[in-house]
């Protein structure tokens, strides 16, 4: 056996080879269907569309475009407004029903509660984005309903087709997503925590401030991140329920890529957008350094 | 001059069909060392939590300094619990834990953090006001729990297996600690423990708990020597058990066979649970019988054995003899003072015992 086989073999008996190997499969998958096209995109931002064919030559005229011009600039602000309200909106109602199942719920039952919270799943997204039209339309159930008992003269029209109809539906949709992070970190809490807290002066209330609050802030900040993420580039919901009102960016982007055939200026603003999601989420993060540090 | 500081009048507690607690009644002095003794699952926890206001009683009464406690929540009682597993706030620094139940204080930024490290000096931790707590050792938490709940001065600090989690030595180290402690503040201490030797070493007086109820209520020394029950006696130290039966009584008391002893009369203090029956049993503890390495030693009275099982401990040497007529042997602790021999496993014994030391049993 030469000297270099010999070296070959001892690599990939060694701890490190073994896990390259294992996680190899997944790093080619991720590399196919994340980085590459990823990396498509930033080129293409920088080049220009003529009809069919891409100019490749280097310009940030895309991005002075997708930054200067007024359009973009309300539809970009719009997503990031519309991500805000639904993330507040969703983990604000997201950690009292985490709360409830975690010190409320009898811990053989929570088992329950949780695969309950999960069943809006079992639905499409499509067909639940659909569910919420008929809910909130003009002859829609909660109008009818509302007719019904008198509460109001004629249909509301405020809550479908506008920015109002994105919040409602996308915050229903992430809601069990923002849950269970909350719940989990609630349920790291030790509860001896809690009797401290009283036992040292404090009433429930403070206790829950001082205590329970800081010690379910990393389940919160995940929720946080988790929910505001993939909102801002949300495109079904406004495309579905948003109407011209509601129409957030990525509904921009896809039309510059599929009708307007300019693919350079659809993949600057959605290099801006991610640029924009991702300094949002650091100083989120950043903001939140003291809490994230805490070892249970 | 001391007096009742908390007062528990036929306290019961019920968790549905549990019956926790079953009508305890004991006064605790100010400024004594007080423990809640007794196996697992007895009660001594759910007791502890019922004074310092996490459960409600389902039954009886509590004072604390003579104000009833019912409906008094935890945050408004005069006590402060250290917790078993110490319940250091993870996102607090060791100063932030320390001066947690200072903040509703209104203390200025300053004598805060001149309190925080006075408590700190106490228990020995002076500076570690900006460690992370989540970096400290065991014993340093017991610590900072310690500095946490004293700091606030409390009339009553309540202490639930604080020990139970260190290693021997510390924890030997710390009954020390905690003793002089409660000497130097001078506040209440109740401690729970299951540990016999523990509560022997650091109180005043001892609760010794059965099945939610107190056995016995006595100092450390009344306990040891004159358990009330053999319940209580099997739990408190070593005892040695002769079956025995009553006679009449005579003019020094009551008259008891005991067997491979002989004759004894025993007076009421020894007979705490009264007399009944004719067969019983006696308790002697190890040290209160001797072996007579020499003729010439004198003991009350005497009787004989042989050596079945020899212990050597260093200091002590722990024998088990079986007397002639008995089939159980005792157990007989003898100190290896100089120039003491130490007998071999089957040998003869003489075995020098006095009838006083003994408590007739049920
Ligand atoms: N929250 C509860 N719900 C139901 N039963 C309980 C509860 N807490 C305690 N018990 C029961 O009450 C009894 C006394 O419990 P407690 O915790 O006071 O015992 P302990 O003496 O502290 O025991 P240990 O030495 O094991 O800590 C036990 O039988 C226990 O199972
Ligand atoms: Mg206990």
């Amino acid at each position: 056996m030469s000297s270099s086989d010999g070296a070959f073999s001892r690599w990939r008996h060694s701890e490190g080879a073994q896990g390259l190997i294992l996680v190899s499969p997944t790093f080619l998958y991720a590399l196919l269907l994340l980085a590459a096209p990823l990396a498509t995109i930033v080129a293409i931002s920088f080049w220009t569309q003529d009809y069919l064919v891409m100019i490749r030559e280097f310009t940030l005229a895309n991005y002075i475009r997708a930054w200067t011009e007024p359009l973009f600039q309300t539809l970009m602000l719009r997503s990031v407004v519309i991500a805000v309200i639904v993330t507040a909106a969703t983990v604000l109602l997201a950690f009292p029903i985490a709360y409830y199942v975690s010190f409320n719920v009898r811990p053989e039952r929570k088992a329950l509660w949780i695969f309950l919270i999960t069943i809006p799943f079992w639905t499409s997204y499509l067909l639940r984005v659909f569910l919420w039209k008929v809910i909130l339309g003009y002859n829609g159930v909660l109008n009818s309903g509302l007719l019904g008992l008198g509460l109001i003269d004629e249909p509301l029209t405020f809550i479908l087709y506008n920015a109002n109809a994105v919040v409602i539906t996308l915050a229903h949709a992430w809601a069990p997503f923002a849950i269970l992070p909350i719940f989990v970190a609630l349920e790291k809490i030790d509860r001896a925590l809690l009797e401290a807290g009283q036992d040292l002066g404090e009433s429930r209330f403070t206790t829950f401030l001082r205590v329970t609050l800081p010690l379910a802030m990393p389940g919160v900040v995940a929720a946080t991140l988790i929910v505001f993420i993939p909102t801002i580039g949300d495109y079904v919901t406004p495309k579905l329920v948003g109407g011209p009102d509601g129409a957030m960016i990525s509904n921009m982007i896809q039309l510059q890529f599929m009708k307007l055939n300019n693919g350079p200026l659809g993949a600057a603003l959605a290099i801006s957008g991610m640029i924009i999601v991702t300094a949002i989420s650091l100083i989120f993060l950043w903001l939140n350094r003291r809490y994230l540090k805490v070892r249970q | 001059m001391t007096r009742q500081l908390i007062e528990l009048d036929r306290v019961e507690k019920n968790y549905g069909e549990v019956r926790a607690l079953t009508g305890v009644s004991a006064e605790i002095r100010e400024g004594e060392f007080f423990s809640l003794l007794g196996p697992s699952g007895c009660g001594k926890t759910t007791l502890l939590r019922t004074i310092a206001g996490f459960e409600d009683l389902s039954g009886g009464q509590l004072r604390i300094d003579g104000q009833d406690m019912r409906g008094v929540p935890a945050n408004k009682r005069p006590t402060n619990m250290v917790f078993q597993s110490y319940a250091i706030f993870p996102h607090l620094s060791v100063g932030e834990n320390v001066g947690f139940g200072l903040r509703r204080k209104g203390l200025g930024r300053e004598a805060m953090a001149r309190e925080v490290g006075q408590a700190l000096d106490m228990v020995g931790l002076g500076g570690y006001e900006t460690r992370a707590s989540h970096a400290l050792s065991g014993g340093q938490r017991q610590r900072v729990a310690l500095a946490r709940a004293l700091v606030l001065k409390p009339r009553v600090l309540l202490l639930d297996e604080p020990l139970s989690a260190l290693d021997k030595k510390l924890r030997e180290q710390m009954q020390v600690e905690l003793r002089k402690l409660q000497r130097q503040v001078g506040i209440t201490f109740i401690l729970v423990t299951h540990d016999q030797e523990e509560a022997l070493i650091m109180s005043d007086r001892i609760a010794v708990m059965f099945d939610g109820g107190i056995a016995q209520l006595d100092s450390p020394q009344v306990l040891y020597r004159r358990p009330v029950s053999r319940r209580v006696a099997e739990f408190i130290g070593v005892m040695n058990f002769l079956d025995a039966s009553v006679g009449g009584n005579g003019a020094d008391g009551l008259e008891v066979d005991v067997a491979g002893l002989g004759r004894v009369a025993l007076d009421p203090a020894q007979c705490p649970e009264g007399r009944s029956g004719t067969s019983t049993v006696v308790g002697l503890r190890p040290e209160t019988m001797t072996i007579l390495f020499d003729t010439s030693e004198k003991a009350a009275r005497v009787a004989e054995g042989s050596v079945s099982e020899v212990v050597y401990f260093g200091d002590m040497t722990y024998y088990d003899v079986t007397l002639d007529g008995v089939a159980a042997p005792v157990t007989i602790s003898m100190r290896n003072l100089p120039g003491r021999p130490v007998l071999d496993r089957g040998a003869r014994a003489r075995v020098g015992w006095d009838a006083g030391a003994m408590v007739l049993f049920r």
